[in-house]
């Protein structure tokens, strides 16, 4: 295991894609955050804190602006967590390493696991750069436009740091669709679909039924969100969340269950 | 490197192997033994198995019927399976963005080496200067050596290795021959897989030869080469030199016509040295029996049907 684990740490060190994922994903939380920071602020002044203009109809005071900014890397940026877990699978298919990997380690559920743990220190390394980027940006906005930051409030601490553990769980649900979807393209793109797009409008239409509603809450970036404590959803009034450790075991839960579909398919097939 | 295998531990015995791929039977009912010490091409035109067949000895795929083991085991049986056995399939798989010593510096927790024996590699295949270069760069005769530092990294007693002189040039190719003919002397298993017979006539001891899956010929090159008999065509202008030529060097000879003769197992070297020695004029001098390729097409392509 420790070898295999050793392994699998150098296949990600020796390539570039890891630090890429990490400083692209700082720099687009960095922008997102100040744009939506300046853009909030600026409704409120001009409406009033009663319209925001956010579909739920839901009301911003200074704070839920401030922690709907900080947790942005959880609600919209998590596809860059995800992406890093699933390409540790399926860069192995693209590039055809899969063969010297099962020659060197024929155990295929010892493979997958140790993509699993080796994968934790890169995914923490994205997800911080991501919330690093997230409230250097959303922060240094509101403190620009002369609002308050919260960034001393312990609830807000708590929540930027949980929102660290949300994304770190990302690329382990990654590394499970990856062994699922080996096909690198259509893995990234179906990720990127699901996260931008099915699911955010798969949670306002769930929002407006009772019976739908709480089924919501156990998609993937509700439960993400909810390890965080807080969104631009909660916010907005769309949903409410499931508790902070409901959240970790039902993210942990789509990985482990992607994990063991892909060790019974294709894992089981005919491989290299 | 030690020189002492248990010999036991080195053979690879294959049993029954059968493989289908929906309507195609890739491997079928296919049974050889591969023998340490010796340099074993495992030969068959493209399609025939041989990749698929590695395959399955190396626990990638799931035969349909049949076993392979290796020293007693199968592959995936085996805990750090690589310490034992080194191969690498005809399509040598690495990450554009590693260099080549990342590449190795990869597998060496799990093959079970010190990262020291990368370099070690490196310089054996002769691709130390090329160390800290991409992959992605790299010739096909590169990525060929890369393969096979690969396979050497846990300094095994099997090597299994599919095509390795594709993309090889001539010196690459004799290079190579040199390499394998050591490492069998070592007392170690290697089996090389090839198209071309003639890419590989000089390296091997032994040839497993099979044909849409199956077993066409397993023998020792020695003997191919006895069933591949030579021949001369000869045109004279001296009909009656040329009869009196073949009758004194006691050859086996048909004549086509006064002056034209096809003789038997000669070569053309020796036939021409006789005509020389005796002042006998020749218009042509031509080898025309089968040679080694000759018998390796024929048996590919008939014996199969
Ligand atoms: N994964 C696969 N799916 C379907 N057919 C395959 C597959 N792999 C090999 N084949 C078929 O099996 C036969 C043997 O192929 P292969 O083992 O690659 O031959 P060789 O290595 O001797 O050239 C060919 O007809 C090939 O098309
Ligand atoms: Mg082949």
């Amino acid at each position: 295991m420790i070898a295999a684990l050793r392994t699998e740490v150098r296949k990600t060190t020796t390539t570039r894609a890891w630090w890429i994922n990490a400083t692209v994903m700082f720099g687009y939380m960095l922008v997102l955050a100040a744009i939506m920071a300046a853009s909030f602020v600026l409704s409120i002044r001009s409406e009033g804190a009663s319209s925001t203009g956010l579909p739920g109809g839901g009301t911003l005071d200074p704070e839920a602006i401030a922690s709907s900014v900080y947790t942005l890397a959880v609600a919209l940026g998590y596809i860059f967590p995800a992406v890093l877990g699933a390409l540790v699978v399926t860069s192995e298919f693209r590039h055809r390493t899969i063969t010297p990997t099962l020659l060197a380690e024929p155990r295929r559920t010892l493979v997958l696991v140790s993509k699993l743990v080796a994968v934790l220190p890169f995914a923490v390394v994205v997800s911080v750069a991501g919330v690093v980027g997230t409230v250097l940006g959303g922060a240094g906005t509101l403190a620009l436009m002369g609002e308050p930051t919260f960034l001393s409030d312990t609830d807000m601490v708590r929540t930027i740091a949980m929102s660290v553990v949300a994304l770190v769980l990302w690329a382990l649900v990654g590394v499970g669709f990856g062994a699922v979807l080996t096909n690198q393209v259509a893995a990234i793109v179906v990720l990127l679909v699901f996260t931008q797009f099915v699911e955010p409008l798969l949670r306002i239409l769930m929002a407006q039924f009772d019976a739908t509603e709480t089924l919501s809450k156990f998609l993937p970036g509700a439960a993400g969100e909810a390890i965080a404590g807080s969104s631009l959803y909660v916010s907005s009034g769309l949903a409410d969340l499931l508790t902070a450790w409901q959240g970790v075991l039902v993210l942990l839960g789509y990985a482990l269950v992607f994990l063991v579909i892909g060790r019974l398919t294709t894992f089981r097939r005919d491989i290299g | 490197m030690t020189s002492t295998f248990d010999a036991d531990a080195g053979v690879v015995a294959v049993s029954g192997l059968t493989k289908r791929f929906g309507a195609v039977t890739a491997v079928d009912d296919l049974s050889f033994t591969v023998t340490p010490g010796r340099v074993t091409g495992f030969l068959g035109p493209n399609g025939a198995g041989k990749t698929t067949t590695l395959r399955m000895i190396l626990g990638l795929a799931t035969p349909d019927a049949g076993t392979v083991t290796i020293g007693g085991v199968g592959y995936s049986e085996r805990p750090r399976p690589a310490h034992h056995v080194g191969a690498a399939l005809e399509t040598a798989s690495f990450h554009p963005g590693r260099s080549a010593r990342d590449h190795l510096r990869v597998y060496a927790p799990e093959v079970g080496v010190p990262d020291s024996r990368c370099d070690e590699v490196l310089s054996l295949v002769g691709l130390m200067e090329a160390a800290d270069r991409r992959v992605g760069g790299f010739s096909l005769g590169m990525r060929q050596r890369l393969a096979l530092a690969t396979t050497l990294l846990g300094d095994p007693q099997v090597l299994l290795l599919d095509e390795p002189a594709n993309g090889l040039d001539p010196e690459g190719i004799r290079w190579l021959r040199q390499f394998l003919g050591y490492l069998a002397g070592q007392g170690r298993t290697v089996l090389v897989s090839s198209h071309v017979l003639s890419e590989v006539q000089q390296t091997v001891d032994d040839v497993v030869i099979i044909a849409k899956g199956r077993l066409i010929r397993e023998s020792s090159l020695a003997d191919l080469e006895k069933q591949a008999r030579p021949a001369v065509r000869v045109v004279s202008p001296d009909a009656e030199g040329l009869e009196r030529l073949v009758r004194e060097s006691g050859w086996l000879a048909q004549f086509e016509a006064p002056g034209i003769a096809a003789i038997s197992d000669q070569h053309a070297s020796d036939v021409g040295a006789a005509a020389f020695a005796h002042g006998l004029e020749l218009h042509e001098l031509r080898a025309a029996g089968t040679n080694l390729e000759d018998l390796f097409l024929a048996l590919t392509s008939e014996q199969t049907s």
